[in-house]
């Protein structure tokens, strides 16, 4: 489903030339799927790629998941095509890779905008995401995440990033540390996603498991995942606890209170409850019903 | 569009479907295929290539096609891919319907 | 007449009591245990010394067991020495045939062979079957393992010599699956027990003669007839391939995960269930998944039935499976387990799925959970013919388990590669949809309609329960209705229900 804003705790890589991959990637769950014209695709099956992602869009149903395509960048010969191609394929979000200035998001930006109106598709209707993968990126992280009305997240590309910045990835994430605070702050100040870059050890489950704690932490929405065996640990950790439940479901309930006896003022145990407190408790009980801890009734109830 | 060389897509993967593209000498659309599921959709898989040769308006072809099971649209995709490669072509024909 | 000692044995008296009269002494062999060991009568020296001392007959039953899956090396052996002495129209009757029997083409075109009775069939074997590129003398008889113990036991399928793979063995006969290490090694030896103590000569191949008494054995001296070392019996390594893999497919994680939930909700399980995991990646996979709601409610199995993995073993050393029940071993934990675990029972294939016998295992059996290659909307299963009519998979207990157990989980995915797996007809019948309960895929779960109490449970606990019919148009939406298959007018083979009436037959694939 398009939505500007929605649920992105997993965001899975499906490679953009792989027609076995494609056929129910969403069963597994993620909320969002990225097929991949980019990286994953050599020079010489760029146009063959752009061809079965554009049928597989056109034909398959994937439900509700959230269908990003990452394209190449519109300084190499395929990327203006992949993005008339996907904006008519009906992409829900097309993604930038290696942001490095506002500029680069402007520019793609106008040439989504000149398909749309070519294929007579409503203006604005292709979103945006960035791709955050060097350090003049992350340095221009807020100018980039403020660059389009369409962008609905930005998110850590962390193996160019390394490259980039001549060190290797760890297993404690020092090297990102920065660049995770920075994009998460500018993400944040935009009111936009801030969404973490792939794990790419699938039999390594334990750091899968720390780096989605530590990004969660951090304030992300989300990771971005190689195979359908990280999804569930990535929305195990951003599943709420009981204890955080409990104390949204008394605020949800306090809100609903208040709303019958015509009140704007939300108290609970005779404690005023503030706004973001308020948007932090449906936050919570969004996740927790679609992590299944809670049934849809449970809420009606409330 | 005209076809000036041999065109090629696909691979011979589970779920893909390789497909080869010449000109032949005789008229019409030649159609070799092989697939692990011919009994159950050997004429669709026939009549979908068929249609994507025709929507591009070319004849005079021999395509030869190795399926592993592709679905529809993959067909599809392999089999424009090969055509506008033998054709030299980057006439894809996007559009939204 | 008068014995020893003079009395009187009065012949007519003798003869209505159906006795003879002992008149020769006795003699006895006063040579040490060692020296009779070394000349008993069971020992032979070559299989072709054992085919002849066995008193193998053009148009005679040999049997065989598959405890060593794609790893076997018995049955080609035999029929190649067979086929080499010149013997003629031989029925194969093997507890299953696998990839490994590919050789067996080329002995029923040279006419050895004339007649196979198997639980299944695979690779070039099936596919020359199916297609008739050999021709048997009459269809293949396919039985569930139930079936097939049940058959020989009231002697439907007669065996003349049972040619026996065991990993030790004495050189009197007492044989174990176990009492060794390396290779040879296959763990139970359920179904070959069956073979041992009905057929009418037993012949045992084994690689390394083990010191009498090889006790505890699978197979009692007293079942064997003979007993002859070889090179090679089997590759223990190939049992754990294909259908017994562990998986880490994520399809089959996604599918075992749903599974193991809609059993949590079934009303089945509770303390004191029982269970059995079919062949196949997603089947033997939900053990993984309900183990941790085993230990946190203190639930325990009283028993696990059937093939027994690596995944069983840890339950029952966990203490959450009481007792395993093993009839076949599925890979080298099972083997290991069942030599060092004293509550890992080996059982035959009687114990386990004799259909007449209320006490053999399968009727104490509270949730199965099968494999299926495709399953149609009344809830028919076939497990043993591919999506293109060629023979290419095996009945093993399916059908066995799946009529006796109190709840029957079917596995399967939407769709394997092009192929819809829920469609709306199977091609052929092995368990019928009267008996499978549920269906779990990877979209979702369906649950037969005579059991409403159960999709009432699954529903409750927040499963995706659809219609089966829904499931199939699901398919049939991506990988479009299929057309039906063209088949020849030739029967090829015939599959029989466990209590051994004709259920369904298997038409030649026209090439």
């Amino acid at each position: 489903m398009r939505e500007k804003q929605r649920l992105r705790r997993t965001m899975m890589f499906i490679p953009g030339n792989n027609p076995g991959m494609m056929r129910d990637a969403h069963i597994y769950g993620s909320d969002s799927l990225m097929f991949d014209l980019e990286d994953s695709v050599s020079m010489a099956e760029k146009d063959a790629a752009r061809m079965l992602v554009y049928q597989a869009l056109k034909t398959i149903d994937y439900g509700k998941t959230e269908l990003v395509v990452r394209i190449n960048p519109l300084d190499t010969p395929y990327g203006r095509a992949d993005i008339e191609a996907m904006v008519c394929a009906g992409a829900h979000v097309l993604r930038m890779p290696k942001t490095e200035t506002a500029q680069d998001i402007i520019e793609c930006e106008k040439v989504i905008e000149e398909m749309e109106r070519k294929h007579h598709v409503p203006v604005g209707t292709t979103l945006m995401m960035a791709a955050i993968e060097g350090a003049m990126g992350v340095i221009n992280a807020y100018q980039i995440a403020t660059a389009s009305q369409r962008l609905i997240g930005i998110a850590l590309g962390a193996e160019d990033f390394c490259a980039n910045m001549k060190c290797q990835r760890t297993t404690t994430g020092a090297e990102l540390q920065l660049a995770r605070q920075t994009i998460v702050l500018a993400a944040r100040a935009a009111g936009i996603d801030a969404l973490d870059t792939v794990y790419s050890d699938v039999n390594n489950e334990e750091q899968l498991l720390y780096e989605a704690r530590l990004i969660k932490d951090l304030g992300f929405d989300g990771k971005s995942v190689i195979n359908p065996r990280q999804i569930a640990p990535v929305h195990g950790v951003f599943a709420p606890t009981q204890k955080d439940i409990d104390k949204a479901k008394k605020i949800i309930a306090a809100i609903k209170e208040a709303e019958a006896r015509g009140s704007g003022v939300i108290s609970v145990n005779g404690k005023m409850v503030d706004r973001p407190v308020v948007i932090r408790a449906q936050r919570v009980i969004e996740l927790a019903l679609v992590s299944g801890v809670i049934t849809a009734e449970e809420v009606e109830a409330l | 569009m005209e076809l000036v060389k041999t065109g090629m897509a696909g691979t011979v993967e589970s779920g893909d479907i390789l497909v080869e593209i010449e000109k032949q000498n005789a008229s019409g659309v030649d159609i070799q295929l092989d697939s692990t599921v011919m009994g159950l959709y050997g004429r669709r898989i026939r009549e979908v290539i068929q249609e994507t040769v025709d929507s591009c308006g070319v004849t005079g072809i021999r395509v030869t096609a190795s399926d592993k099971g592709a679905l529809d649209c993959t067909i599809r995709a392999r089999v424009k891919t090969a055509l506008l490669r033998a054709c030299d072509s980057q006439d894809y024909g996007w559009a939204v319907k | 007449m008068k014995n020893a000692i003079g009395h009187e044995l009065d012949q007519q008296m003798l003869a209505r009591l159906g006795l003879e009269a002992h008149l020769e002494p006795e003699r006895k062999d006063t040579a040490t245990l060692q020296q009779r060991l070394q000349k008993n009568g069971k020992l032979m020296s070559t299989l072709e010394e054992a085919i002849k001392a066995a008193g193998l007959k053009d148009g005679m039953t040999i049997s065989f067991h598959h405890h060593f899956r794609d790893g076997d090396y018995v049955l080609n052996n035999v029929v190649a020495a067979i086929s080499k002495m010149g013997y003629k129209d031989i029925t194969v009757a093997s507890s299953s045939l696998s990839n490994a029997h590919a050789p067996l083409v080329q002995y029923i075109q040279d006419g050895t062979v004339t007649s196979l009775q198997s639980s299944g069939c695979r690779g070039k074997l099936a596919d020359a079957i199916s297609k008739r590129e050999v021709a048997l003398k009459q269809p293949v008889i396919f039985r569930s393992h139930g079936g097939r113990a049940a058959a020989i036991a009231n002697g439907t399928l007669h065996i003349d010599i049972a040619f026996l793979g065991v990993a030790s063995c004495d050189p009197l006969g007492n044989a174990s699956g176990t009492n060794t290490e390396g290779e040879s090694m296959c763990g139970s030896l359920g179904y070959a027990r069956v073979d041992a103590r009905y057929a009418d000569k037993v012949v045992l191949l084994t690689e390394k003669l083990a010191p009498y008494p090889n006790l505890p054995a699978s197979i009692p001296a007293t079942d064997v007839d003979y007993v002859v070392q070889v090179d090679a019996i089997g590759d223990s390594s190939k049992i754990s391939s294909g259908a017994t893999r562990y998986t880490k497919n994520p399809r089959d994680l996604l599918i075992a995960e749903t599974a193991a939930k809609a059993i949590m909700a079934s009303g089945y399980f509770q303390d004191h269930f029982s269970i059995q995991t079919g062949s196949g990646g997603a089947a033997l996979a939900v053990t993984r998944f309900i183990e941790g709601e085993m230990a946190e409610k203190g639930i325990t199995a009283d028993f696990a039935l059937g093939g027994i993995t690596s995944q069983i073993v840890k339950l029952h050393e966990q203490g959450l499976v009481k007792k395993v029940l093993d009839v076949q071993g599925f890979d080298g934990e099972a083997a290991r387990s069942i030599r060092d675990n004293p509550a890992h029972c080996e059982i035959d294939g009687n114990q386990y799925a004799n259909p007449f016998n209320e006490g053999s295992a399968i009727h104490q059996l509270d949730v199965v959970i099968l494999s299926a290659l495709e399953i149609d909307t009344q809830f028919n299963v076939n497990v043993l013919t591919g999506s293109d009519g060629i023979i290419r998979g095996a009945i093993g207990g399916h059908p066995d388990t799946a009529a006796c157990a109190a709840l029957t989980v079917i596995v399967s995915p939407l769709i394997r590669g092009r192929i819809p797996c829920v469609v709306d007809q199977v091609g052929c019948l092995i368990t019928e949809g009267s008996v499978c309960d549920v269906l779990v895929t990877d979209v979702g779960v369906a649950v037969n309609p005579n059991r409403p109490e159960v999709e009432q449970r699954l529903k409750a606990a927040g499963l995706t329960v659809k219609t089966i019919q829904q499931l199939r148009d699901e398919a049939y939406a991506v990988v479009g209705k299929p057309d039906s298959l063209a088949f020849g007018q030739e029967v090829v083979a015939v599959v029989t229900d466990p209590k051994g009436k004709a259920l369904d037959v298997i038409y030649n694939v026209k090439i």
